[in-house]
């Protein structure tokens, strides 16, 4: 029989870290690097030909971020997002695009449970979170600025 | 006549034969490095089907069909259906057999389930309550990875200890009388649970168990490794055959000659990128279906112990912090 | 200039996420909640304003941008309506991106089948 006791679990959870091997940080880290800077500088091309032709900043900004989240879309569609985030981990995650590979991730892969209770719920599978704790921390900055503006 | 000794292991008055077995398995696995056993190598992962959920019934109802067919045997000659799977509520066995009309009993031990239905089913023919049994195991690894991770185009990026689920299936036929491989002993896996919570780790949670049952069985048949030509785990992958190899070290048994990891064998672990190894019900049902079976018959493994590892946990309980527990089932077979 | 700006703290962003989740085993879900949270927060004090003047896209295409919306999205909405503007601004302010992602990931579930392309 294995030793279960709890001593024994520590020793095994050493032999465990021992022999797991771990990520390549430095790897991993410059390819996440290199795609997510590149997504940011794609949205800025977009936001300074939208200055160009005459929106103001904060609808030049809206504008790149939508078209930026319609192409993440558009890549998850055709199965070229996942091998993407694949190669570029966080750099693929962190930038908005993530946010909308996230959204229509899930509603793909649950469209055969209904277009109620699968694309229409799980769509918020992994996006839901940002959504309700951005409402929360905005109430809380919201709060704070009221009293203390 | 007592057929039970030790502290889990039974060993049969007169051993069930190992009649047929068939295997189906998805496009990756027909590139891997065992594509010459398998029966079938589907080129479409959806079975023609139009969700994950169908395909792996399909493709489980295929494999138990062709493997009583490569035995010879109607449907109606099948006394029980024993099968298991990953998805919820075991659907993807109830689904796949249910066109059969044989007796059915589902089996849920996560990767362990074709050595689960392999020991029930020797003992079911050994006890004399049947002539021939079909025990079925199957994992699909696009309903694995919806089941237990991410959708599949999430863009996410596994770590290097996670597995790869086998999309795959193994039909083992039992029968009261043969002429081998047949199956001589098995010793039932208790659940062992060292404190594992990473579910990208499922190797290092398996080993401990793999280690508890091969100890309880060397001991209980008084037996040492070198009694076996092979000792074959499930899906252990490359860290839980690390660790196996490390815990049975010091029990003061040594397996290195003789190991190796079914999850190991199935993918060519660097070419196809599945880092840590293959997994799921299929990979371990799939490799003994196909590879190790014909081995058996050609008698280049004469004694053989196939162990089918499972990890027990559930989303549910990831998400709780749980620690993951882990069971594998000892089946020992002579050619 | 902005635009190497934005590459380089973009990236940086995203690398920050890379060590969190190689190093923490967090998941990518909770990475981009602590992401918007601390965009929120830290634009709530002011200092997200000032990587975005400096930075652009490169602030505000990574999550903690989103969260910055939000927070600038609140400050205005308070300073018109009120503590009304608390309620009603981070969602003003975050309606126009998650429309769009709402829609067109709607879209992708309606032409999209499963694919046997697994990654």
């Amino acid at each position: 029989m294995i030793n279960q006791s709890e001593s024994a679990k520590q020793g095994y959870a050493l032999l465990v870290e021992q022999a797991s091997p771990g990520s390549k940080l430095a790897a991993n880290s410059l390819r996440a690097f290199f795609v997510g800077g590149t997504i940011c500088a794609v949205g800025q091309i977009f936001k300074n030909a939208l200055l160009a032709v005459g929106m103001t900043q904060d609808n030049a900004s809206l504008v790149a971020a939508c078209i930026l989240i319609v192409l993440a879309v558009l890549l998850t569609v055709v199965g070229l997002y996942s091998k993407l985030g694949k190669i570029a981990g966080a750099g693929s995650i962190v930038p908005i695009t993530g946010f909308a590979n996230a959204i229509a991730s899930p509603a793909i892969e649950y469209k055969k449970e209904g277009l109620v209770l699968g694309v229409g719920a799980k769509m918020f599978l992994i996006a839901g979170p940002v959504i309700v704790y951005g409402a929360m921390a905005s109430v809380l900055v919201g709060i704070v600025y009221y009293f203390l503006r | 006549m007592k057929k039970f000794l030790g502290a889990q292991t039974v060993r049969f008055s007169q051993p069930p034969t190992i009649k047929a077995a068939a295997s189906i398995v998805g496009p990756k696995e027909g590139e891997g490095p065992l594509w010459q056993s398998f029966d079938v190598i589907s080129p479409d992962v959806l079975f023609g089907m139009d969700s994950w959920e169908k395909a792996e019934s399909e493709m489980a109802r295929q494999t138990v069909a062709l493997a009583a067919q490569k035995a010879g045997l109607p449907m109606e000659e099948i006394r029980y259906i024993l099968a298991g799977d990953l998805l919820n509520q075991n659907s993807g066995s109830t689904f796949g057999m249910r066109s059969f009309g044989r007796p059915f009993f589902g089996l849920f031990g996560a990767c362990s389930a074709i050595g689960e239905g392999m020991s029930l089913g020797a003992m079911l023919i050994d006890g004399g309550f049947a002539d021939y049994v079909i025990a079925n195991a199957s994992s699909h690894f696009c309903g694995a990875e919806k089941t237990f991770r991410f959708p599949l185009e999430l863009g996410t990026q596994r770590p290097p200890t996670a597995s790869w689920t086998v999309t795959g299936d193994g039909a083992v036929v039992l029968a009261a009388r043969g002429e081998g491989p047949y199956i001589t002993a098995v010793t039932t896996g208790a659940i062992v649970d060292m404190g594992v919570t990473d579910a990208n780790n499922m190797g290092a949670a398996m080993a401990p168990a793999a280690a508890d049952t091969l100890i309880t069985h060397f001991k209980d048949l008084h037996i040492q490794p070198g009694h076996y030509d092979k000792i074959i785990t499930g899906d252990l992958g490359k860290i839980g055959q690390d660790l196996l190899l490390a815990l049975m070290t010091d029990a003061g048994y040594d397996l290195r000659d003789v190991h190796e990891d079914c999850g190991l064998l199935i993918y060519d672990r660097q070419g196809q990128d599945v880092h840590a190894g293959g997994s799921g019900c299929g990979c371990s049902a799939a490799v003994f279906a196909g590879y190790l079976l014909n081995q058996l018959r050609k008698k280049e493994i004469k004694r053989l112990l196939f162990i089918p590892t499972g990890a027990l946990h559930s989303v549910a309980t990831v998400q709780q912090g749980e620690t993951m527990p882990a069971i594998a089932h000892a089946v020992a077979i002579e050619a | 200039m902005t635009l190497l700006w934005a590459f380089i703290i973009g990236g940086l962003i995203c690398v920050v996420g890379q060590l969190l989740i190689d190093l923490t085993k967090l998941t990518p879900a909770r990475i981009l909640v602590l992401f918007v949270v601390a965009g929120c927060l830290l634009s709530g004090i002011g200092w997200y304003q000032r990587l975005v003047d400096f930075a652009g896209a490169g602030a505000l295409v990574p999550l903690p941008g989103f969260g910055h919306i939000l927070a600038t999205g609140v400050k205005k909405a308070v300073d018109e309506r009120g503590l009304i503007g608390v309620i009603t601004g981070g969602f003003t302010a975050m309606a126009g991106g998650v429309t769009v992602a709402i829609v067109f990931g709607y879209l992708a579930a309606l032409v999209s089948k499963p694919s046997g392309d697994t990654p």
